[in-house]
């Protein structure tokens, strides 16, 4: 016990390094942000009027403080576009955290009752597309769905449809870029404690007269719920945020909350509002963030 | 009974059979059509090695993409050794102050989404009047995959036997010496499969390297993005082979190293 004591002081000090880099370029960059959030546009360069400079001593800052704007949080509250580019973010990632679910479920399932040696080749088969790229795999899509793409083909030589279906720029596309783009982090938690389940529960059950699909649900779903809330939140996040995947595969009549971001920011050059949005989706992703922050530290620190 | 359970395993292998295809089938897809003659992406003119040339003499596109190896050697290491220290802080540092601070700050950026990311590292940079280009970039993909790489070490270093470290410390090795002589050795693997995974999540990487780059230093995912939404490419294909190529033999790699992990303890982390 002891000699543990004695390790974790120079295991402090380790983490002095790493403590100090993330808290320059992750927390102080939200300060920022905040800042930027709260002062004008200008047409200038940067594009931002600052409200405060740190230099300037308690004076300065505190008649910049009464300074302070909302206006842009308020532009955001009174405009309709970025209203409904919120509400279809939630849509969006709502819906496809569902679809995720429901398929990822039986892949993982199927991999936990795979033999034992076969499991990790298929948990390796799974990972592998999660190391290439988001663009080259949403790029793969859109050969297969443009207008004479492989999808149409199939449909024309089937005479399943009589002409070539427009897939791209639907949200039908945009749903199949981002289930095919998350599939991996909805599967692999749930694979995780789906493997660790004792099987000999699922047989008592069935011992006990229950049919395989009534022990499924009365034993096996609950005992996966860590796996299904860890695999919603890593899918649910990042998806509220998403920009990549409906900018090239979605039409571009309704925005996502990434996408009315990105367009403040490089097309607008509006940087305040651009601000203003970020700290809007933050704030929305808070709850979700904390949970999933509780859930990594339980499971990467095991019992702590 | 046998029959039931039966049924069940040949819907669990249909549903695995069917969830791998749709993994792998639109790379396959891409992947053979690179190698294409014909100029219409989706039209099959014979066998070709065409748009690897033209990718050879596009010279922005090189540019771009020897950018980008850059980038991702430069943050890998960085991001490599933060993420070990920070792991070794979590994983032996038992208790100190600012410690969920600490954790929360290095898991939250696992999954917040990256126009965030990316807008605050560049308000930062424009503040801190940085000139923008391949530094910049750098120490934003560091911030990112630094995370990843504490994730992948810290849980190797939770599942490794502490008795060994004790035994070495109760033979007259001081911690530091009983680290780098035993644990040290013991997660080399992880270590490097970790920094593997910086490496493509660097290379991978858009809308971070969007926000925080300049002009005139373009990544390889910015150019081919600009070039895609132009429309679809022969050439892009024959890119995207090669990026696959590449991943696939990192991937390799880390998979010997974790084996080699694996052989020596427990088995290694997942990702």
């Amino acid at each position: 016990m002891s000699t543990r004591r004695i390790f974790a002081r120079p295991a402090r000090y380790a983490a002095i390094a790493p403590y100090l880099w993330m808290a320059l370029f992750f927390l102080v960059p939200f300060g920022i942000v905040v800042k930027i959030s709260l002062s004008q546009t200008a047409i200038a360069q940067p594009p931002y009027t600052p409200v405060f400079e740190l230099g300037e001593g308690w004076e300065a800052f505190k008649a910049a403080f009464e300074q302070l704007s909302l206006d842009n949080f308020r532009l955001l509250v009174s405009d309709n576009l970025y209203i409904l580019s919120y509400l279809r973010s939630l849509v969006v990632a709502v819906t496809s955290t569902l679809i995720l679910l429901v398929i990822g479920y039986p892949i993982a399932y199927g991999m936990a009752r795979l033999p034992q040696r076969w499991q990790g080749i298929a948990m390796i088969l799974v990972i592998v597309p999660f190391w290439t790229s988001f663009l080259i795999r949403i790029y793969a899509w859109i050969n297969i769905l443009q207008h004479d793409g492989l999808l149409n083909r199939i449909l024309l030589a089937l005479h399943l449809v009589s002409e070539p279906v427009a897939w791209l720029s639907t949200d039908t596309a945009m749903y199949i870029g981002i289930v095919y783009s998350y599939l991996p982090f909805m599967i692999l938690p749930l694979y995780a404690t789906l493997a660790k389940m004792d099987r000999a529960l699922l047989e008592a059950a069935e011992d006990l007269g229950a049919s395989p699909l009534k022990a499924f649900w009365l034993v096996t779903f609950p005992l996966s719920l860590p796996g299904v809330g860890a695999g919603i939140l890593l899918c649910f996040i990042p998806i509220v945020g998403e920009f990549v995947i409906p900018d090239l595969l979605a039409g571009s009549n309704s925005l996502m909350i990434g996408q009315t971001l990105w367009l403040e920011f490089f097309t607008n050059k509006d940087w305040p509002v651009a601000s203003a949005v970020a700290i809007a989706l933050l704030v929305l992703l808070v709850p979700p963030l904390v949970l999933y922050d509780r859930l990594q530290r339980r499971q990467v620190e095991g019992g702590r | 009974m046998a029959r039931t359970v039966n049924r069940l395993s040949r819907f669990n292998m249909t549903a695995l059979a069917l969830g791998l295809a749709f993994l792998y089938l639109p790379i396959v897809i891409l992947v053979i059509f690179s190698f294409n003659a014909s100029r219409l992406v989706n039209v099959w003119g014979g066998w070709s090695l065409r748009w690897y040339i033209e990718f050879f003499n596009d010279r922005a596109m090189l540019q771009a993409a020897w950018m980008s190896l850059r980038v991702a050697a430069v943050s890998a290491t960085l991001a490599t050794l933060l993420g070990t220290l920070a792991a070794i802080g979590l994983a032996r540092g038992e208790r100190f102050a600012g410690r969920a601070l600490f954790s929360g700050m290095l898991y939250s950026p696992l999954v917040m989404p990256e126009v965030i990311s990316g807008l605050s590292l560049l308000l930062l940079f424009v503040a801190l009047n940085a000139e923008r280009g391949f530094w910049t970039v750098t120490i934003a993909h560091t911030t990112l995959t630094m995370c990843f790489v504490t994730v992948v070490v810290q849980s190797r270093l939770t599942s490794l036997d502490r008795s060994l470290e004790e035994a070495a410390m109760d033979l007259g090795c001081n911690p530091v010496k009983a680290f780098l002589m035993v644990t040290l050795p013991l997660i080399i693997p992880a270590i490097v499969a970790a920094w593997m995974l910086a490496f493509t999540l660097s290379l991978d990487d858009l809308v971070i390297a969007s926000f925080t780059t300049g002009p005139g230093s373009a990544t390889l995912p910015i150019r081919i993005y600009s070039e895609v939404r132009l429309g679809v490419k022969p050439e892009i294909n024959a890119i995207c082979t090669l990026f696959i190529a590449l991943i696939t033999v990192l991937i390799v790699l880390a998979s010997f190293a974790s084996k080699l992990s694996s052989s020596q303890g427990e088995s290694a982390a997942p990702l």
